[in-house]
């Protein structure tokens, strides 16, 4: 009881000595607020050191990429031109494979991950929920040099000995996206790492959507199938509008870690830097050029070019993870406000 | 067909579509680990952790690679756990009020899924450009900047966990705040703690980008965190995309490895936090 009180030097002096017999000295309070103060400033300057953190990187990296700035401007952005001999350094190879190879992984892993989280959350049988869960979580667990090994030989061979010359006869002749489809089966490619980067981000966006379902009130559930939907319907039209805010935040994430896998894509992407209209031909992704470039650049512009390509990637992650935190931060309010 | 068929159809459909896609999931998850123990299991041999990374052609093992991962993982996390657990003690504990927090917060989240190859780059142009030469320590600031992030969510959301009555008790029996923080309420959130770090420390054995322009590689024994340094992941990728037979071996052996020591990392962090939480 009286230590309550102590904590506040000034009321201490005020109280009568005889209650105090067991008091903390004036000395030991002030010491001990002392502490207080000099715990609170170094946690608050640790938090402080994140903040410096991404500043830093973004600071270093641009300051990286200056002599390549001022040797083409934005120019960068509108060649295709890769060439270490002349100094001739454009950004549209790897920034096209960095998209290509991102959308492609979101094309089969959104369906995928909706399957897997409606799975989780509506059909499996409860005591299967966790290991299930579990080992999808696994999936992103994997260190992602294992997924490009694997890939490389395990999964390319496969691919251009089955896969891909179906997709040639099959789809190749179509009028449009025929062109994609093209080319010889050489297992590597834009196509493959697409693929494997499709079964990297499905345990992102499962996770997210799994748990942005369950957030949706039981009652809401309840009543639609009392009004006679069937288990789909209910997820349709019931539990995926509830939830679009979360649903679409989780894709952005997947889509952030999409953008920005390096190894996994370095294995099977082939490294060249060409640009070609079929996705079966081999291609380049940022953080590839960099895995694979970047420790045998010579000459400065070499290297300031390859940083460049690194803040672009950095701000394209930034600005797809910005949004992504945004839109499930906004699903998290509501969620807060309707309770 | 009537609307009832139709509906009953659809959502038969739907539904098996769904179970598909969960083993979709589960089947490149079972093709991926038993490859890995297929193509690895003949490389694990008392070999493996004696030997030095061989050239090619000849016999080897991994340890220098083995040792490089354990000293650089060892300093990353011990660099980096700090730094995470006072900034998520700063964002549960003094985070209601003002605009660090929720920035912090923001950043952190954000940095966690950013992509790891940017931080070798950036501790390439901070540090190695500075001191002129790849080093073991820059590797281990490039695995520290990856564990920050991991293990400042977990610690903020651990810390959140404990009931704000705990708080008040030791506050209503005189303690300091800082007391209250240390005494109380980290202890009580040790387990949910300790489970962070030991995400943090399976998700950076695994990291390869960051390593490729810090720590570089070394095909000798170094315990000197100065000088280049080998280490599993690029010794992996190394030894994958070189042309030699035997050089695979090892990479495979390497990544079996790995991944067990990943998987085994991440189920005992379930343990460990699934053991504490029952107490509650």
């Amino acid at each position: 009881m009286s230590a309550v009180v102590n904590s506040f030097p000034g009321t201490a002096q005020a109280l009568p000595a005889a209650r105090m017999s067991r008091a903390i000295p004036d000395q030991s309070l002030r010491k001990q607020l002392r502490l207080d103060q000099l715990f609170r400033h170094a946690t608050r300057f640790f938090a402080f050191l994140v903040l410096a953190l991404l500043a830093g990187i973004l600071v270093t990296l641009f300051v990286g990429s200056l002599p390549s700035m001022r040797a083409f401007g934005l120019g960068f952005f509108a060649s295709a031109e890769w060439n270490p001999v002349t100094e001739r350094f454009g950004a549209i190879v790897p920034v096209v494979g960095t998209l290509t190879t991102s959308v492609i992984a979101l094309l089969i892993g959104i369906p995928a991950s909706f399957g897997i989280a409606l799975f989780l959350t509506e059909l499996s049988p409860t005591w299967l929920r966790r290991p299930l869960g579990t080992a999808i979580e696994l999936l992103a667990a994997i260190p992602s040099i294992i997924y490009g090994m694997w890939g490389l030989f395990v999964f390319a061979p496969v691919f251009a000995g089955h896969v891909q010359p179906l997709l040639t006869k099959t789809l190749g002749p179509l009028p449009v996206v025929g062109a994609l489809f093209q080319g010889p089966p050489m297992g590597v490619g834009v196509l493959t790492a697409g693929i494997i980067l499709a079964i990297m981000v499905i345990p992102f966006i499962a996770s997210v959507m799994r748990d942005v379902f369950e957030v949706v009130p039981a009652v809401l559930k309840e009543s639609a199938y009392a009004l006679g939907s069937t288990t789909w319907e209910v997820v349709w039209h019931v539990v995926l509008p509830y939830t679009k805010v979360g649903v679409v935040g989780g894709i952005m994430l997947g889509l952030g870690r999409a953008l920005g896998e390096t190894m996994a894509i370095t294995f099977v992407i082939g490294n060249a830097h060409r640009l070609s209209a079929s996705l079966m031909a081999p291609g380049n992704s940022i953080a590839s050029a960099l895995a694979n470039e970047f420790t045998e650049a010579v000459g400065d512009l070499y290297l300031s070019a390859l940083i460049e390509l690194g803040l672009v990637l950095f701000f394209i992650t930034l600005v797809v993870l910005t949004l992504s935190k945004l839109l499930l931060l906004r699903l998290a309010r509501r969620e807060g406000q309707s309770t | 067909m009537d609307l009832y068929t139709r509906r009953l159809l659809i959502n038969r459909f739907n539904l098996a579509v769904s179970l598909l896609t969960m083993l979709f999931g589960l089947f490149w998850l079972g093709w991926i680990l038993l490859t890995l123990f297929k193509a690895g299991f003949g490389g694990l041999s008392a070999k493996l952790f004696l030997e030095m990374t061989p050239p090619p052609g000849s016999d080897g093992g991994l340890l220098n690679a083995i040792m490089g991962s354990l000293l650089m993982g060892a300093a990353g996390t011990l660099l980096g756990t700090p730094v995470g657990i006072m900034a998520g003690i700063y964002l549960a504990e003094f985070g209601s009020r003002g605009w660090l927090a929720p920035v912090t917060r923001f950043i952190s989240d954000i940095l966690l899924s950013a992509p790891s190859i940017v931080v070798g780059l950036f501790i390439y142009e901070a540090y190695v450009v500075r001191v002129g030469h790849f080093s073991g320590w820059a590797g281990a600031f490039a695995l520290a900047l990856i564990v920050i992030p991991v293990v400042i969510r977990t610690t903020e959301n651990m810390l959140r966990l404990v009931p704000d009555s705990l708080r008040e008790a030791a506050a209503a029996l005189g303690a300091p705040q800082w007391k209250v923080i240390v005494l109380v309420t980290v202890r009580a959130a040790k387990a949910g703690i300790i489970t962070g770090i030991l995400l943090a420390i399976a998700r950076i054995s695994g990291e390869t980008a960051p390593l490729l322009f810090t720590a570089l590689n070394n095909q000798f024994w170094t315990s000197n965190m100065n000088s280049p340094m080998a280490n599993l992941p690029v010794v992996i990728f190394q030894f994958a995309m070189s042309p030699y037979e035997d050089w695979h071996r090892l990479a495979w052996a390497g990544a079996l490895l790995i991944t067990l020591s990943v998987l085994a990392l991440n189920v005992l962090a379930r343990v460990v936090f699934r053991n504490r939480t029952a107490t509650y």
